[in-house]
């Protein structure tokens, strides 16, 4: 059944690799805007919850 | 029998992606966005009230990025018509390098999480009025007019005249008479330095079948439309002092760039239709570049001066 699937060249390798490493710079810099974003529409009271 | 009849099969629907990082950067039309960049941030600091200056940095971000994610849904709908025009055949997708598909989905989830982010960050109403640009933009202008009518940039200019709006909504929370006179600039700008464009690519354009005003209505009239605009813009470069929120120093800055645009225009006005090299169009369009990053700067520096209490 191997013979189905389709093996990536080379080039298709190293451009999944350079995609891959900008979607999770992409996905890591989301992260830290909504945090720092969060901390500064809320403020300190982020973290301040009723227990 | 083949369940799956690979001749019907778009030759794009199963081949692995060669596209780098860079394809999906210049897919959101990386010069449009930094002259969106600047608009609304001349919007956002122009608004009374007072930001975070981090929720305004992530505020103009996903400004910037919505409006990338309209030139991705762009380029995923005109993949057919850029392919034929030399100025546009080296893009992503009809050059091959990304699919239409890989376009359409990095547009639409973009667009989702710009307009997300803006309404968590600001506000909604600025959230709403950038989800209502795109839509514009991709839907209104990419879709229906630009391939229907000579007007397609009269109407879709609106598009690229809304970012200072949505800066300012950022701030306010509101549309107002400034925020509007800041997109009327923006809207009277955008014709005549399309048309420029036009003139000495009408080539281009007669190519792929698209209406531009040279190719409809002829250059004698898109040279008049030109002119009339030119006028138009230099009347309304002067509105904010009118409205009062610039001062007599923005307004010489203002009076001596509108008379510049009438000046190159009545140059492509005066062109002879034999004139192929059209020095005088290319002239306008570079002209109209920096008449407008120079009038929203001159703005930006009066308020500063204004604010140091150095001009009243």
């Amino acid at each position: 059944m191997d013979k189905d699937f389709v093996k990536p060249t080379e080039a298709q390798l190293k451009a999944r690799r350079k995609r891959s490493v900008a979607l999770a710079i992409a996905l890591a810099a989301f992260v830290v805007i909504v945090y720092i974003g969060s901390l500064a529409k809320i403020g300190p009271g982020l973290f301040e919850r009723g227990m | 029998m083949a369940l799956v009849d690979q001749e019907q099969m778009e030759d794009t629907a199963y081949r692995l992606s060669e596209a780098a990082p860079g394809d999906f950067i210049a897919l959101l039309k990386p010069r449009v966005m930094s002259l969106v960049v600047f608009t609304a941030f001349v919007g956002l600091a122009m608004a009374p009230g007072v930001t975070n200056p981090l929720l305004a940095v992530i505020s103009i971000a996903a400004i910037a990025v919505g409006a990338g994610a309209s030139g991705a849904l762009n380029m995923w709908y005109d993949a057919d018509i850029d392919a034929v025009m030399g100025r546009t055949a080296r893009r992503p997708v009809p050059a091959g390098r990304v699919t239409a598909g890989e376009a359409l989905g990095f547009g639409l989830v973009l667009s989702a999480f710009s307009v997300a982010t803006l309404g968590l960050m600001a506000n909604w109403t600025a959230a709403a009025l950038l989800a209502f640009t795109i839509f514009f933009y991709a839907v209104v202008y990419t879709m229906w007019l630009k391939r229907s009518t000579p007007q397609n940039i009269v109407i879709g200019g609106a598009a690229g005249a809304l970012p200072p709006v949505v800066g300012w909504a950022a701030v306010t929370g509101t549309v107002s008479m400034e925020s509007l006179v800041l997109f009327l600039i923006i809207f009277l700008w955008t014709p005549p330095h399309f048309w420029a464009l036009a003139l000495f690519k009408s080539g281009d354009y007669e190519r792929a079948g698209i209406p531009m005003l040279p190719n409809v209505a002829g250059h004698a009239a898109t040279k008049k439309q030109i002119f009339i605009y030119a006028l138009l813009l230099a009347v309304s470069g002067l509105l904010p002092v009118v409205a009062g929120f610039a001062t007599l120093v923005y307004g010489v800055v203002a009076a001596v760039l509108g008379v510049g645009f009438v000046w190159y225009s009545w140059q492509v006005l005066r062109m002879p239709e034999s004139d192929t090299a059209m020095k005088p169009a290319k002239a306008l369009f570079g002209y109209s570049l920096l008449y407008l990053f120079v009038l929203f700067t001159a703005l930006l520096v009066d308020r500063l001066l204004v604010s140091l209490g150095l001009v009243f």
